[in-house]
């Protein structure tokens, strides 16, 4: 049994580093976008660029990963634009974590109290200087802890690109299943390592909360 | 004579339908402390609020050292935010409810303004806002964080903000209304001393007492406009017009 | 572009009716696995409210788990996996098994901060006009706290609603799944794959605004009484 076990994780080992790169590349792409419409959304004064976003947050929102995985990866690919199937995922995964983070930090910049912009700009800061030293710092700190929610759900969002046969751990795990039928530990395993994978990000979670506290 | 460090002309500001300034006419000359009274909802603060342009005067001049503020000279065009900055950077404004920085020390809510809006180097700007902080007596909190002091201590953190602005004018929104009773002391000192250093204030204040003693003129507001203005000692111990003594009397009680 | 659409025009009377059965069986998996998630993340938050350690503990350690595994392998383990110890269930069976444990463990979160979002006072009230501790969790926490969770509910049920597409993967024949037969029947994937998009969006993106308004309307009303 042990043996058994030792083998089929030596084998889906193979698939972690694609479930880390993706879940990395999609983060660092849904964070950057999510701050940058984030903040666009939260200040801009002109109403079609407000619209716009709104409109790109309501569709990644509101349609499957797995629907948007395979517009990108089948679609665009059908119409000559052929992607790999982990920098599809990566893109398609950071798109829509882009549209979900937008919300979040939106939400992080309504959450401040009008009179620190107005305090900041009193002293003669310029609205820019406003959102980098003073808005956006405060309303990071507000996002952190649903971005480590984020996170954790991105992770295992990333099994989804087995569907566009990324390497990753699950792609790894039902090729194995054809080679060996030992199906039921196979999956154990799987959800194991990705159990494992999360536990990291749910102690940084409770730590962040814990350091920057509620009501602060 | 020398003309006025700040001037208001004419300021009208409208919510909507809803007029809270009908016409504000009044100057304060260098070195001069000028406090504001009059009942909750007459319009001081948004009074105050237009000098520096929080909010957008609906029409008005303001001039300060004899520039107009918020307005591009040679046109009507009123000016961005991004504009107003260096006009704003020369009045400092101490708010009821202090907005200070959480996510910054005591030490960096002082200097911020030095490095990043008037470009002073930073070991400097450290200097300067340590001096500031122990003009307020608080040198010994600048390095903790705001929101582990008393109501009294951040707000003379704000007033060491503001003067670290090293501003022409200071302007102050009932500073010590949102404080305990008995912390309104330790700002009230501070302002005198600042006072007492010759510097120019505008001051929105329900202290009548200390209206009366700190300031050398005040003006007294009353549904969106100045009824009545005098010096200090004159108007409160002798108010004039009928709507200013009803005033003092409800307060005296 | 118009090149694009005109295909709609060409094959949507094709389409468009074996997708729209096909979402029906994708709102009736979502509706299914909700229930069990409901039922699922209600007795964990009854044990988590338990004086029990063992109960607390136990919900804890579901908690952890099932937020911390990919509903893929929940559906994988339970639809390719079980059948080797002997457990056979359909495919639709497994799915909405599926996603009951997985969104059993958000459900159980929800009620949680919903039951944490009323005001304590509320409780003491209650209790100080007499009631007992069980009438005032019956007449006085339960209403209040069903109304605050039901917008988060309501966002729970979008998302698993989307997670449904994953039962594809195990062969239930939802809306994905329809979308890839069609993909391969007519090799537009393109095409086919934006409309099952566009199908799931014109299912999500309504409760989305109703939760959105509903969530609004509650926030007014605790602003205004504590
Ligand atoms: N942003 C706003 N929108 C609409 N009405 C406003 C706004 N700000 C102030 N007002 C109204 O303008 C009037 C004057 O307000 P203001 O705050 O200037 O009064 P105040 O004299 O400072 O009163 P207080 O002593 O209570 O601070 C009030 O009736 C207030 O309701
Ligand atoms: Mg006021």
């Amino acid at each position: 049994m042990l043996d058994k076990i030792q083998h089929i994780l030596i084998a889906l080992l193979g698939g972690i580093s694609v479930t880390i790169s993706v879940t990395l590349g999609a983060l660092i792409i849904a964070v950057l976008l999510g701050l940058l419409l984030g903040v666009v959304r939260s200040f801009t004064k002109w109403k079609l660029l407000r619209f716009t976003i709104d409109v790109y947050v309501e569709l990644f929102r509101n349609i499957p990963a797995l629907a948007i995985l395979f517009i990108i990866y089948f679609g665009l690919g059908s119409v000559g634009l052929r992607l790999g199937s982990v920098t599809a995922a990566i893109l398609g995964l950071g798109l829509i974590g882009g549209a979900v983070l937008c919300d979040v930090f939106r939400a992080g910049f309504s959450a401040l109290h009008s009179g620190q912009r107005e305090a900041a700009i009193a002293i003669g800061m310029t609205p820019y200087q406003t959102i980098r030293l003073i808005l956006a710092p405060q309303a990071i700190r507000i996002a952190l802890p649903p971005l480590g929610n984020y996170a954790i759900q991105l992770l295992k969002d990333t099994s989804i690109a087995s569907a566009i046969a990324a390497p990753e751990i699950m792609f790894f795990a039902r090729t194995l299943v054809t080679s060996t039928f030992e199906t039921t530990l196979i999956y154990i395993c799987a959800a194991g390592i990705y159990l494992l994978l999360s536990l990291p990000l749910f102690r940084a979670i409770q730590s962040i909360e814990k350091r920057f506290g509620v009501g602060r | 004579m020398e003309s006025p460090l700040l001037q208001i002309k004419d300021l009208h500001k409208s919510y909507g339908s809803l007029e809270v300034l009908k016409g504000i006419d009044f100057s304060v000359s260098k070195g001069e402390k000028v406090a504001v009274i009059g009942p909750s909802g007459s319009g001081k603060s948004t009074c105050l609020r237009c000098v520096n342009f929080l909010e957008k005067p609906s029409r008005g001049h303001i001039i300060l050292d004899g520039e107009r503020v918020g307005v591009k000279p040679g046109s009507d065009r009123l000016m961005s935010d991004a504009e107003l900055a260096p006009q704003r950077a020369q009045m400092g404004m101490v708010f009821q409810l202090f907005y200070l920085w959480p996510h910054l020390t005591v030490l960096e809510n002082v200097s911020i303004g030095l490095r990043k809006v008037q470009g002073v180097p930073s070991n400097e700007a450290s200097e300067i806002a340590m001096d500031m902080l122990e003009k307020v007596h608080l040198g010994n909190k600048a390095n903790t964080f705001p929101g582990l002091l008393s109501g009294g201590q951040q707000q003379r953190v704000a007033i060491a903000r503001a003067l670290a602005q090293r501003p022409k004018l200071l302007l102050f929104d009932e500073p010590t209304s949102a404080l305990d009773p008995e912390l309104v002391g330790e700002v009230l000192n501070v302002i005198q001393e600042l006072a007492d250093e010759g510097r120019t204030m505008l001051l929105v204040t329900h202290e009548i007492n200390f209206a009366r003693d700190i300031a050398d003129r005040v003006i007294f507001m009353d549904g969106g406009v100045v009824v009545e203005e005098g010096p200090a000692r004159e108007l409160i111990t002798n108010p004039q017009a009928e709507r200013t003594r009803v005033f003092l009397s409800k307060i005296e009680k | 572009m118009i090149e694009f659409l005109e295909v709609y025009v060409k094959y949507g009377s094709q389409w468009f009716p074996r997708m729209a059965d096909a979402a029906l069986v994708s709102a009736s998996l979502a509706f299914a696995g909700f229930i069990v998630a409901f039922a699922i993340g209600l007795m964990l938050s009854i044990f988590q409210r338990s004086p029990l350690r063992l109960l607390r503990f136990v919900a804890t350690i579901y908690v952890v788990v099932f937020r911390g595994i990919p509903l893929l392998a929940i559906l994988f383990l339970l639809y390719f996996g079980l059948p080797g110890i002997g457990v056979t269930m359909s495919a639709f069976t497994a799915s909405a098994v599926g996603l009951g444990l997985s969104f059993g463990a958000q459900m159980a979160e929800v009620f949680r901060a919903g039951l944490e979002a009323i005001h304590r006072g509320q409780r003491e009230a209650a209790i100080a006009v007499g009631m007992t501790p069980l009438q005032a969790f019956r007449f006085v926490t339960l209403p209040q706290a069903v109304r605050i969770i039901s917008p988060s509910m309501l966002v729970t049920f979008i998302v698993l609603l989307k997670d449904s597409s994953l039962c594809a993967l195990i062969t239930v024949n939802e809306l994905m799944l329809e979308g890839r037969a069609l993909a391969t029947e007519y090799f537009l994937p393109l095409n086919i794959f934006v409309a099952i998009g566009v199908f799931y969006f014109l299912i999500a993106w309504p409760l989305s605004l109703l939760a959105r308004t509903m969530d609004a309307r509650i926030r007014a009303k605790q602003t205004r009484t504590l």
